[in-house]
């Protein structure tokens, strides 16, 4: 049985007939990585939210199921939830500039779980938040630990997201464009980074991005969505070997080298969206 | 280094401050009419006591002169005499500073109290008909001034349902043992629990009456920025590492949404100060306020320019204190 199994998720903004999730089905296989692809609105985010319980209070799902190791979590309580998620998955953001809190030092950002949700002791959570420092190749670790945030450069606040994010071992880790508020420089090690240690630790994983260059670097499986709509789920392999979807193929002619950050600008064509976009329509007329 | 200037620039603009306060307390009760030593001798008395006593105060040298003996004094440490009162200005005004001390500071903790329930609740039950709740009472508490909530207090828990005591700073017929006139303080001190009880009794409602609009001020405030702090990415990286809302509100949000609200409270603060003045009148209760509108109607000159420029040093020092504390809770200002 998969890791994470969502099926059929849906969600819309509370109170409208506004739909940000069509039936979402993925899953991810333990010590897997699936990328999430799709353009900006496309609800990439919302799914990611959506499993880790912190949708915004405006919306809501309206059907699905999402289970994380078998264990439904739409029906648990909200606390049993909090501490399955705060046990077994973690999130690396994509803003590192704003994930980490400005009145808190680093230490503390990086332990609290650990001590407080997970019962470990305060002296274990220190020793392990220096092993981890390291592992992202953090230099000093005593002093970084000691740090508040805004002394930090923003990749060593990534750096610093990764760590915490793997600290207590999660079996699933949701990274929302971990490089996208990055320098350009710093992008390719912070995902070099993360590939290496999710290698490492043997942690699933489903990285939400636009670039089609960092699926083909890291991720084994690929979930292309539109509208809500899951319009394409298929390998990597297969995908860079010739996608069925004709709006997939359209991505991926508009990112002719896969590590040029600035061809997913290119525009997809309009015939190519109104196809994608009959599909959305028709979903709605099949799920009223 | 930098602390050090910055620490010599903040008392050099003090002392300037203060030194304009004085100025023109001096000029302005002297402006005025009304003779203070005409008022101050029985009716029959001669022009010419009334000029021997004018002398005796310096009253009959020209402003600046008088400025100018006025302020070497309080360079010695000398204030003056009151007239009406005639003792040293100095120790009248420092007999009266424990009461009104304790009383704005009552108010103030009282204040944050309430406020900051309002808010960590609203903040908690946000989007619901108890945060409109919040908001309205807010709103209410907001759109009565100090003194009138003073009235307001009297009657109803001082007339109507009398647990209150509403005149006074201590039941006159008690033994007091003190040595300062700190007294809620030291009844603390020295575990003389009946006469605290009694004294907070005499506090509690000029005190709520102080700190009503502050407190409502406190928490729309504070409510506004904890809702704002709550939408920010750190807080939901919180919450998915298992963390409950008591939690993210209190130790995520809190301490950062705290620092805009921190300001407004030393501004807030000085006015409820200002406030003590009335509300002290209102409960008989013996403080530097109560005295400021004995002197001024009197025309007691010494005791009101004692009595502003001691105004015009807490209000500077509790500007201080908020920077100070500014700096310590915000990490950024304390490496900068
Ligand atoms: N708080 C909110 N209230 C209502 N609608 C929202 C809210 N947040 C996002 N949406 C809508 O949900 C849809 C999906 O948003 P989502 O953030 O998942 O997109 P995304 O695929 O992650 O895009 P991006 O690549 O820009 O991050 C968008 O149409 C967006 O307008
Ligand atoms: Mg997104």
């Amino acid at each position: 049985m998969s890791f994470l199994q969502v099926t059929n998720l849906s969600a819309r903004i509370k109170g409208s007939d506004h739909r940000l999730l069509r039936g979402v089905s993925l899953t991810v296989e333990a010590g897997e990585v699936r990328g999430l692809v799709g353009e900006s609105g496309a609800g990439k985010s919302m799914i990611g939210k959506a499993i880790l319980g912190i949708l915004p209070r405006a919306i809501e799902i309206t059907g699905g199921s999402i289970l994380l190791n078998g264990t439904e979590l739409l029906t648990l309580s909200p606390a049993e939830r909090r501490r399955l998620i705060g046990a077994s998955t973690a999130l690396i953001p994509q803003d590192p500039l704003t994930a980490l809190n400005p009145s808190r030092r680093i230490g503390p950002q990086i332990t609290d779980r650990l001590v407080d949700i997970l019962g470990w002791s305060r002296s274990a959570a220190d020793a392990r938040a220096t092993e981890l420092l390291d592992e992202v190749q953090i230099t000093d670790p005593t002093r970084v630990l000691r740090a508040y945030p805004h002394e930090l450069s923003g990749g060593m606040r990534q750096r610093i997201l990764i760590a915490s994010a793997f600290a207590a071992e999660p079996k699933l880790i949701i990274a929302d464009e971990p490089t996208t508020a990055l320098d350009v420089t710093v992008q390719k090690q912070i995902l070099k980074l993360i590939a290496t240690m999710q290698a490492r630790h043997g942690t699933a994983l489903l990285f939400v991005t636009h670039d089609l260059g960092v699926v083909a670097k890291v991720c084994q499986k690929i979930s292309v969505l539109y509208g809500g709509l899951v319009v394409e789920d298929t390998t990597a392999e297969a995908y860079f070997t010739g996608p069925a979807h004709a709006y997939s193929r359209a991505l991926l002619a508009a990112t002719p080298k896969y590590t040029n950050p600035e061809a997913s600008l290119l525009p997809i064509p309009d015939a190519v969206i109104a196809a994608v976009q009959a599909d959305v329509d028709a979903y709605d007329r099949r799920v009223p | 280094m930098q602390l050090l200037r910055a620490i010599l620039q903040r008392l050099l603009t003090t002392a300037i401050t203060l030194i304009g306060v004085a100025v023109i307390v001096f000029v302005v009760v002297r402006v005025v009419p009304g003779n203070p030593i005409a008022m101050m001798l029985p009716p029959g008395a001669t022009d010419e006591d009334i000029a021997r006593l004018t002398a005796q105060y310096g009253l009959d040298k020209t402003i600046p002169e008088q400025f100018l003996i006025w302020a070497r004094g309080v360079l010695h440490g000398d204030f003056g005499t009151s007239i009406t009162a005639r003792q040293p200005v100095l120790d009248l005004v420092l007999g009266r500073l424990p009461a009104t001390l304790e009383l704005s500071l009552m108010a103030l903790v009282i204040a944050v109290i309430l406020g900051g329930i309002a808010a960590l609740t609203g903040t908690r039950k946000r989007d619901t008909l108890t945060e409109a709740g919040i908001d309205i009472t807010n709103g209410m508490a907001l759109s009565i001034p100090d003194f009138l909530w003073g009235l307001l207090l009297i009657l109803a828990f001082g007339v109507l349902v009398p647990i209150f005591h509403i005149s006074g700073r201590v039941t006159p017929s008690l033994e007091l043992p003190f040595t300062t006139d700190f007294y809620l303080v030291e009844s603390l001190v020295r575990l003389r629990f009946d006469l605290w009880l009694d004294i907070v009794s005499h506090m509690f409602l000029p005190a709520l009456a102080l700190a009503i609009p502050l407190a409502a001020i406190i928490g729309q405030l504070l409510k506004q920025s904890l809702k704002e702090t709550m939408h920010l990415d750190y807080v939901t990286l919180a919450r998915t590492k298992g963390y409950g809302e008591n939690h993210v509100i209190l130790r995520e949000a809190l301490p950062n949404a705290i620092l805009p609200t921190l300001t407004l409270v030393g501004v807030q603060f000085t006015f409820l100060i200002g406030g003590t003045v009335i509300i002290e009148r209102l409960f008989s209760y013996e403080g530097l306020g109560n005295m400021a509108i004995d002197a001024v109607i009197n025309r007691d000159l010494p005791l009101i320019q004692g009595i502003v420029i001691l105004f015009a040093v807490i209000f500077t020092a509790v500007n201080l204190v908020v920077d100070l504390l500014y700096a310590v809770l915000n990490p950024r200002l304390r490496h900068g």
